[in-house]
């Protein structure tokens, strides 16, 4: 579970590496030497926030902390501006430290896997299970998502190729029974981990959430306190819908973390300060790549680190 | 939930008091509130400058009509102006060629596939012969699940056979639909980055080769600010001809409409708005605006409630109603029908001035309750109330996980009910009480 710290720096960074290019560099270049911060500066640093989808609301409250801080403390450069941007954004998240998934908390360890359409679930799911495979544990999966089209083909193909068992049922059928299919064999076979992927679903759309609700109940009653971990995958590239979603799935199935996908383009996934903030909801990891091992442990102080590079 | 735009505008021109014309001040304050609205609702930032110096521009110095408040009058300009930039009136699908090539574009995860299965239902319906064509070469099973979609809307598949070079299934396909005579072609390619270099490089050659009449950037209508930075990319590199924006269905204000829109200057020409194949709709400019500017949307309130009541089952339980024959049984297919729409609170939401109603004053779960007791009974119990006696209660009560006095408060409530409707439809004809059956019944609002 402990990658070295460089790595996580290193990945994040390449993949937010237009934001670290973007915010302070933009805030310096508006900058005239020897004189003090100006408006300018602070413009631009709101604009650096609103385009990493950190949200107006919070955008307009970090830069009003900051203005303050600016008159008060007079500070006059842009390194000290760059540390207090930091510890303002770093003060706005809950959890200071990494949250990790310890799988050894229960055997079978079981993860549900909630998201709305294309986040990127299966894929994600394909990188948790070859990450634990690879530590020498024991993963089951489940095919859950019964409805997209060839939703299981593609589970099944993944399950294949990084050489784990899948639990599955017919297109079409009742997914809570494969989630209770799923933990039933890993309680069977003595397996460490069931990662049960569902099927993508827009978060106000009431059955399908009651769907997801009853999914929880009945990996519950197959075995007593799991899920241990339901994981919201949010696309990196979303915006303030991020914060509706999360509630959502907060409420229908009690989500214990999140996974951040697709931070491997232009996209910075600012939204995950406000869902932090709002619900504190710790986000797990990041994915920054198609490969396996492109999954990454996330550190919320390496992330505004990053954000203000 | 967001304030409503109106009611903001109402409280920053309050001030405004026999004036001749809009003043600089209040304008101000109005475009302050506007650029939270459109920030809030994911459109760039830098097109949210552009459009409130517009919006400035125009509404400075306007004179004060009597007709309007100053802040319906600003309102209007907002609107006017979102509504311009949007798009003007539907622009449907340029199909020139034989076969006419349609190549669909976008990042991972925008619902490109979805989106031609429904785009060929919908060219189909139109009277062409549509070929569905994988392109997508890299996603675990992403040619499989091309093929149960076209299955399912029963389109003819092509099928790739060995070749796994997304440029040779192009060709091929081409060549296929020119012997086989279908008219429009439909590429579904890969989802990509659109950093990667590689593979924009490989949607350039296809679009050489094969010259689409259509490329359509699938952009989803949940994005953020990024949605700027990948149309731009996918434009300059293969001219978009046009826009599909998805799961509209989702309660995303859809602000990347109108950034995408402002990059890429090309119509928005379908939005996905369901998990039906059927749901491809043609893209409204005055509903997406106020949808951005957290307006509420009354068109698409009644046309949700137009579409998903059954006509038919509506007029039967009218009629059931004036034969003083409504039973548990009708009142269990009526909920059915108000949940068909969805959740209660995105209907409310689309009301506008509704913005306020907070979730707690719709009872979802009265409903679901409701729903429960009446799946537990019998069909007889339900078609015969009156069978209902203590020793059944308790087992519905069991069955439903509900108590006996819910019961028999819902018992009471189908009297009360039973009893209202047929005072009603004494004056009324059963055509204006089926009408009237559309509503939602007062009760679900406490």
């Amino acid at each position: 579970m402990t990658e070295p710290k460089k790595s996580f720096f290193d990945k994040l960074k390449r993949g937010l590496f237009m934001t670290h290019t973007e915010i302070i560099e933009k805030m310096k270049e508006s900058l005239t030497p020897d004189l003090p911060i100006d408006q300018s500066a602070i413009d631009r640093l709101e604009e650096g926030l609103l385009g990493a989808d950190v949200g107006a609301e919070l955008t307009m409250s970090l830069v009003g902390r900051l203005e303050q801080r600016v008159r008060d403390e007079r500070i006059t450069n842009m390194e000290r501006l760059t540390q207090v941007i930091r510890e303002e954004t770093r003060a706005l998240i809950p959890q200071r430290k990494a949250s990790t998934i310890e799988i050894d908390r229960a055997q079978p360890f079981v993860i549900l896997v909630v998201g709305v359409n294309g986040t990127g679930k299966t894929t994600t799911i394909a990188k948790l299970a070859a990450r634990w495979k690879n530590e020498g544990k024991s993963v089951i999966l489940g095919a859950a998502d019964t409805f997209r089209a060839a939703a299981i083909e593609q589970l099944q193909m993944w399950a294949d190729r990084v050489g784990v068992a899948l639990v599955k049922h017919k297109a079409g059928s009742d997914p809570a029974a494969v989630a209770h299919d799923a933990v039933a064999a890993a309680k069977s076979r003595n397996s460490d981990v069931v990662i049960i992927d569902t099927a993508g679903r827009l978060h106000n759309k009431s059955h399908l959430m009651q769907e997801l609700s009853k999914i929880h109940r009945v990996i519950d009653k197959e075995l007593p306190g799991a899920p241990h971990e339901t994981l919201l995958v949010i696309d990196g590239t979303t915006g303030q819908n991020g914060v509706s979603q999360a509630a959502a799935f907060l409420e229908a199935a009690k989500v214990t973390g999140m996974i951040v996908t697709k931070l491997d383009g232009t996209a910075k996934g600012g939204v995950i300060l406000s869902i932090m903030r709002q619900f504190d909801i710790p986000v797990k990891f990041v994915g920054v790549g198609e490969g396996a091992d492109d999954l990454i442990p996330f550190d919320p102080q390496d992330y505004v680190d990053t954000l203000f590079a | 939930m967001f304030d409503n735009l109106q009611d903001k505008m109402d409280r920053v021109f309050k001030t405004l008091r026999g004036e001749a014309a809009l003043n600089e001040w209040h304008i101000d304050n109005a475009l302050k509130e506007i650029r939270v609205a459109l920030l809030e609702a994911d459109v760039h930032f830098k097109v949210v400058k552009e459009f409130t110096n517009r919006v400035k521009e125009k509404a400075v110095g306007e004179e004060v009509l009597t007709a309007f408040s100053p802040a319906q009058q600003v309102t209007k300009i907002v609107r006017d102006e979102l509504q311009g930039l949007l798009g003007g009136n539907e622009v449907g699908l340029a199909l020139v060629g034989s076969p006419a090539v349609i190549m669909m574009v976008g990042l991972q995860g925008s619902g490109k596939t979805t989106t031609s299965g429904k785009l060929a239902m919908h060219v189909k319906s139109r009277g062409r012969r549509p070929l569905l064509v994988p392109c997508d070469v890299y996603r675990p099973a992403a040619i499989d699940q091309l093929r149960i979609v076209a299955n399912n809307v029963k389109v003819p598949f092509f099928e790739i056979g060995e070749n796994r070079n997304p440029i040779d299934i192009a060709q091929k396909a081409l060549a296929e639909a020119k012997t086989l005579l279908y008219d429009t072609v439909i590429l579904d390619t890969a989802g990509r980055l659109h950093i990667d270099d590689e593979l924009m490089q490989e949607l350039q050659t296809i679009k050489d080769d094969v010259r689409p009449s259509e490329i359509l950037f699938v952009a989803d209508a949940m994005t953020g600010q990024d949605a700027v930075k990948s149309a731009k990319e996918f434009d300059d590199r293969l001219g978009v001809t046009g826009i599909v924006l998805t799961k509209l269905d989702g309660d995303a204000r859809g602000g990347a409409a109108l950034s995408v829109k402002s990059v890429v200057n090309r119509p928005i020409k379908f939005v996905g708005v369901g998990e039906k194949y059927a749901d491809l709709d043609v893209f409204y400019p005055d509903r997406m605006s106020q949808r951005i500017l957290g307006m509420g949307d009354v068109l698409s309130l009644i046309e949700k409630v137009e579409t998903e009541i059954d006509q038919k089952e509506a007029a039967r339980l009218a009629e059931r109603v004036a034969k003083d024959k409504f039973t548990l049984e009708d009142l269990r297919s009526q909920l059915q029908q108000v949940k068909k729409m969805g959740p209660l609170s995105s209907l409310v939401s689309m009301i506008p001035g509704a913005g306020k109603i907070s979730e707690q004053d719709i009872d979802e779960k009265a409903i679901h309750r409701m729903q429960a007791i009446l799946d537990s009974m019998t069909k007889k119990e339900r078609e015969f109330p009156q069978l209902i006696n203590g020793s059944r209660k308790k087992r519905i009560a069991k069955g439903s996980g509900t108590s006996v006095q819910e019961i028999n408060r819902l018992l009471k409530q189908y009297l009360q009910m039973k009893k209202m409707m047929r005072t009603f439809s004494k004056g009324m004809g059963a055509r204006r009480f089926g009408k009237m059956m559309k509503g939602l019944p007062p009760e679900f609002l406490h």
